[in-house]
């Protein structure tokens, strides 16, 4: 009808115009991965083998075992470092909260440094420290978890201080004290359970980056499923190509759901 | 419980991060200016400036990368970011766009690479189609060179990235502040000019700069896409991991290590200084 | 002072809001023939619970929104199609409408600075103006500085610097805490009768709309129930709806029989408007009704009806006794009653008394 109307049209095609063409940049690669995996090289035309194999365990154990490795170390990876990540920082962060409020800005300093030291850097200095590892626990790949907890420390301390400022920590303990409640059972019972939504996005986010991660665990020669996937890619194209594609898809599922679980609780 | 007994409870966090953070770090450091033996030395860092090291010209390309994805990348995410806030807050398009931008900021590394090569390689799909439309692409050799393929790769994880970094700023704009403007008789460009583009500025450039430190860290992708040669800065220091130590050089690739942690610290600082300039009005 | 503001009767414009329809997506009319008329210099409340459209005519008015129907005049000249920016409409939002990057001299010079005023002026007219809200020595704060209340001066003072034709107030007071929202509407009161500026100012609370306004609109289902003043308003409501959204009322069964409804034992003269004679509802305002002790021989003799007292609270300046009626008189039965703050103490929970109408004029309506 008037100028109102025409400008809200407006907007409303450059906002489409604008997602459009992103969305064709984002997703024209990865159809190039979906169209590469179906490829026949050998017959012509298209073939679905590479995602029946992938998704066959047993045979991708067998022919794959770099692969199959590379997976179950990842998973394990995932797993430890969520784990460790969970069991340092809920702690500290809540103690800080209720008895060192002076401390707060050293640990948020601490946990954002890792975004400005580049992981590359982290792998030259971890060297020395890691030669201690290997020295006193071993050789085991599940071991990277524990510079992994550094590289989530930023991501990990960002949901959960989120988490912590929605909640009165403080109020919330000092009734459960005066309750008769012990420092043990005020974090188990009262703490966590308050905090289960940030305590998710921070797993959640570990978990992803855990799985993407390649820099480290190729530097220090250890084999996670990137590094297997970055392998394979030297002498199976194709089928490195759907593990690529396949392991987008299930991040991109996670973050997905993830955005469900999140607001559902806030409300 | 006295003050002294409260740190316990901080001490594990405080000895797990100097183990895996800080002492890396000062390994770095020390490293940078020290030989094989531990004896101080300047011959590492004097050996990058060196007139047949390759390291000058990769820290040249790193920066000119890391620059140029950072802008371009800056842009278009904030146009998008911008767009994206226009669409219904909890709608399907808004999470599909932030779920799949969190993937490829955060998550692409090698599956990028590998993206990129099944898309753009001699016998990817986009140059078959092309050339059976009888255009000729020439050689797929761009691809594998730092400006050229790589720029265009590390743009598909900069501009999702600076759209989950720079989202929050768009939607924190109120709907009041375009409605003033309005009725105190400004246009769409005064709004632009005078009221949000001023208040944006702050985290487009904080967004950018990280950005920046994004792309100049990255290694996984540029080492699944170039196998060949090591023309950035990652790609090298993870070179001296792998070939032979020259003698009296065993601790050249920290001071690659200390050069890279030195840009980095640079433009955090200058982060810093903008971020102190605009707290004066911004709330936290 | 450089920018005194002009005697009110010049200063007012007459605004003619007629017909308005707005359709929302769904087919929800947020207005369905609104028409109102505001007199130069007047100071109009539009009264209303949520969703009836009163932020809508307001938002029409200011040109934020576009009319699907009937026509805007302002100073006699149609600017129904005219956009936001030429209206010349000094608006107050809810909250957070300060530029966060700019200081309180700053907000309110920036429409001066759109108007392309030289910078002496700018800077004389925003002292003014912070001085008429009374925030001289905040000029150089930035909003996340100030105090809610503050923000909101500063955001009138704002809105009055370009001497606009309209003042627009969007429920300036509702993210505000009580006392500084009864300061503030008084003062809100104050500078208005001052510059004289002809203003509509929406509100969802009936006791801020009657303590500012010269009319209030009470407003629902996207149209005007009744324009009047406050304290016609109060006495003379023109429908339930507005009997029920202005003050607190007691609806009781009661027989209408020409004119006058009987009631807890005694007669109320009824409203124009009213039921016609039959079984109907009367709603009676609780300083309408009189208490007395049963056996007290008090409140006008022998009428009443038989009540027991649920609860007596002091309230400040009054008291109020809620009571539950023996016979079933009252729809949901329990009655309350306005008393003096000295009378409070005399009742007591559990305690017997008699219920009778004082005799105010009131509306009923039909029983159905």
């Amino acid at each position: 009808m008037s100028t109102r109307h025409t400008e809200r049209r407006k907007r409303a095609a450059l906002r489409w115009t604008v997602i459009g063409l992103t969305l064709v940049f984002f997703l024209i690669p990865l159809y190039g991965m979906l169209e590469f995996t179906t490829r026949d090289l050998i017959n012509g035309g298209r073939t679905g083998k590479f995602w029946t194999t992938l998704v066959d365990v047993p045979q991708v154990t067998e022919r794959y075992p770099a692969l199959a490795e590379g997976f179950a170390s990842s998973m394990a990876l995932a797993l430890f470092t969520v784990v460790v990540m969970l069991l340092l920082l809920v702690p500290t962060m809540t103690w800080v909260r209720l008895r060192l409020p002076g401390l707060t800005r050293t640990v948020e300093f601490i946990c954002l440094l890792p975004l400005t030291v580049p992981a590359i850097v982290l792998v030259v200095g971890l060297t020395p420290v890691y030669a201690w590892v290997t020295y006193l626990l071993g050789e085991g790949t599940v071991w990277l978890g524990l510079a992994y907890v550094i590289l989530v420390l930023p991501y990990a301390y960002r949901s959960l201080d989120a988490g912590l400022r929605a909640i009165d920590v403080k109020t919330l303990s000092e009734a459960a004290r005066s309750l008769g409640a012990s420092w043990l059972r005020v974090m188990w019972q009262i703490v966590l359970p308050n905090l289960r939504t940030a305590v998710l996005s921070a797993s959640f986010l570990s978990v992803a980056l855990v799985l993407g991660e390649f820099t480290i665990a190729n530097l220090f020669s250890r084999k996670n499923l990137q590094v297997a996937m970055f392998e394979l890619g030297k002498s199976d194209g194709q089928l490195s190509v759907a593990v690529g594609l396949a392991s987008l898809v299930f991040a991109f599922v996670v973050l997905f759901a993830m955005s469900f679980v999140g607001r559902k609780e806030k409300s | 419980m006295r003050p002294s007994g409260a740190l316990v409870g901080v001490a594990p966090f405080f000895v797990y991060t100097t183990v895996f953070l800080l002492i890396p770090t000062i390994v770095v450091v020390v490293g940078a200016f020290a030989d094989g033996s531990g004896r101080p030395t300047l011959d590492n860092v004097a050996a990058l400036g060196g007139a047949n090291s390759s390291f000058l010209p990769a820290l040249q390309h790193s920066v000119v990368l890391s620059l140029v994805t950072a802008l371009a990348g800056a842009v278009i995410g904030a146009v998008l970011a911008y767009a994206v806030s226009t669409a219904r807050p909890d709608g399907l398009l808004k999470r599909f766009i932030t779920s799949l931008c969190g993937v490829l900021a955060q998550f692409g590394g090698v599956a990028l690479a590998f993206a990129f090569m099944a898309t753009f390689s001699i016998q990817g799909f986009l140059t078959v189609w092309l050339n059976s439309l009888g255009l000729d692409t020439g050689s797929s050799i761009w691809l594998y060179q730092w400006d050229k393929g790589l720029m265009l790769v590390y743009l598909y994880f900069q501009i999702p990235l600076m759209l989950i970094v720079f989202l929050p700023a768009v939607e924190g704009i109120k709907p009041q502040w375009r409605e003033a403007t309005e009725t105190l008789g400004g246009t769409t460009w005064t709004y632009w000019t005078k009221v949000a583009g001023p208040i944006l500025l702050p985290s487009f450039i904080g967004a950018t700069l990280l950005l920046f430190t994004n792309a100049f860290s990255a290694y996984a992708t540029a080492a699944a896409l170039i196998s060949q040669a090591s023309p950035i800065v990652p790609l090298q220091i993870a070179g001296t991991f792998t070939s032979e130590v020259i003698l009296g050089q065993e601790n050249v690739g920290k001071a690659m290590a200390l050069a890279m942690v030195v840009v980095v610290a640079l433009v955090m600082w200058v982060y810093a200084a903008l971020d102190k300039r605009a707290s004066r009005w911004l709330v936290r | 002072m450089t920018a005194t503001p002009s005697p009110a009767a010049s200063r007012g414009t007459e605004v003619r809001l007629t017909d308005l329809t707005r359709v929302y997506a769904g087919n929800v009319r947020a207005l369905d023939g609104f028409t109102l008329h505001i007199a130069p210099g007047e100071f109009v409340a539009l009264l209303g619970p949520s969703g009836c459209g009163k932020t809508t005519a307001l938002r029409l008015l200011a040109g934020l929104e576009d009319a699907d129907g009937g026509t805007i005049e302002v100073g006699g000249r149609d600017v129904t199609n005219v956009p936001t920016s030429k209206r010349d409409m000094g608006m107050v939002f809810q909250a957070y409408s300060l530029f966060p990057h700019m200081t309180a001299r700053q907000n309110v010079e920036f429409g001066l600075q759109l108007r392309k005023q030289d910078k002496a002026t700018r800077h004389g007219r925003a002292a003014d103006m912070l001085d008429l809200v009374g925030l001289s020595k905040q000029a150089d704060r930035y909003a996340h500085q100030m105090s809610g209340g503050q923000q909101q001066r500063v955001a009138l003072a704002r809105a009055l610097a370009i001497e606009p034709q309209v003042l627009l107030l969007d429920e300036p007071l509702s993210a505000l805490d009580a006392k500084v929202r009864s300061q503030l509407r008084d003062e809100i009161r104050r500078i208005q009768l001052e510059v004289g500026t002809t203003t509509l100012f929406v509100t969802h609370d009936q006791e801020e709309a009657l303590a500012v306004a010269d009319r209030v609109g009470v407003m629902n289902a996207g149209r005007l129930e009744q324009l009047a003043s406050p304290a016609q308003l109060y006495k003379n409501p023109a429908t339930p709806f507005v009997a029920d959204f202005v003050g607190l009322t007691n609806r009781l069964h009661c027989r209408v029989a020409g004119g006058v409804a009987q009631v807890l034992g005694g007669a109320v003269p009824l409203l124009a408007g009213s039921a016609g004679d039959g079984l109907a509802i009367v709603l009676v305002r609780p300083e309408g009704v009189t208490i007395a002790p049963v056996g007290s021989g008090g409140s006008g003799g022998a009428g009443g009806a038989a009540a027991t007292v649920v609860s007596a609270s002091f309230l400040g300046a009054s008291g109020k006794i809620v009571a539950r009626l023996e016979s079933s008189e009252g729809v949901g039965d329990l009655v309350s009653v306005q008393v003096d703050n000295t009378d409070v103490t005399a009742y007591a929970p559990g305690q017997r008394v008699l219920l009778a109408p004082r005799g105010d004029a009131a509306l009923a309506v039909s029983a159905t």
